[in-house]
């Protein structure tokens, strides 16, 4: 039997990287979504962001370096397809966000009823609604780093890769962005007893 | 929380956040380790730091939409 041209080996072989690839990049879409939820403003938007970035990633796979992080290859997409369709919510306010310090919110919530209690179970006086509502009022440069690092569980290195920015400027937007978050939680106990 | 206590506790509640993130030099990790060992008060309040992160990762994670993964792999590139 007459042996394939190379070529014909080549574009088999192609093929098959691509299938791989393909294959790869969707068994990660749970963790894209979970990701893409709360960098978008909603639900819908974060799927159609999810279907885009698939899109631009089948086209371009050829791109993408075999055996470097996959997940944050994707997410990279999709951050500037977010950004470049001003998909963002523009909450970025005129003065600077509130923080309050680390503590804080503990105080606050454990105040509600001045009994000695287990920490498990203080935290629990936080409704899911307030902790999906409170992430979202975060500004997004703050929101974004919360988001890869906490809930994506993205290394500070990849998130700076993903955003763009310095580790540095991640690992201070993270301290930031988690006082903020927790100042936004304790107003929603206030608003929330009020 | 009495005055003793007041500089070491806020010293430890600005390490809480490195503490947790595992990033601490090993000499400031010590100092922080020998300080919660004494102070229940800054105790209770990295374990609830603890608690929350877990509490608001799990709040927060949301499953993918139904039919999302087959609009996904419609997506592919046919092979020729």
């Amino acid at each position: 039997m007459a042996e394939a041209p190379p070529d014909a080996n080549r574009i088999a072989a192609e093929a098959r990287d691509r299938v791989r690839f393909e294959e790869e990049a969707l068994a990660l879409s749970d963790q894209v979504f979970r990701v893409a939820r709360h960098l978008a403003g909603s639900r819908d938007e974060a799927e159609d962001l999810v279907q885009e970035t698939y899109a631009r990633a089948f086209r371009s796979w050829r791109s993408f370096t075999p055996g470097t992080n996959l997940r944050a290859w994707l997410l990279r997409i999709l951050t500037n397809l977010n950004i470049d369709r001003g998909r963002r919510s523009q909450r970025a306010p005129a003065t600077t966000p509130l923080e309050a310090n680390d503590y804080y919110l503990y105080d606050k919530l454990s105040q509600a009823d001045g009994a000695a209690t287990d920490e498990e179970k203080v935290v629990e006086r936080l409704s899911q609604d307030d902790i999906v509502s409170a992430l979202s009022a975060v500004p997004h440069d703050f929101r974004d780093v919360i988001v890869l690092v906490d809930i994506g569980d993205f290394s500070y290195q990849d998130a700076a890769n993903i955003l763009d920015i310095p580790i540095g400027t991640v690992m201070s937007r993270l301290h930031r962005g988690r006082r903020i978050l927790k100042r936004e939680l304790a107003d929603s106990m206030v608003e929330d007893v009020s | 929380m009495n005055d003793v206590h007041q500089d070491p506790c806020a010293h430890c509640e600005e390490m809480m956040q490195p503490y947790l993130d595992h990033i601490l030099t090993e000499a400031e990790r010590v100092e922080a380790e020998h300080h919660l060992d004494s102070c229940e008060w800054c105790r209770r309040r990295y374990r609830f730091e603890e608690s929350l992160r877990v509490y608001v990762r799990q709040a927060v994670s949301e499953a993918m939409p139904v039919g999302l993964k087959e609009k996904l792999a419609a997506l592919r590139i046919p092979l020729d």
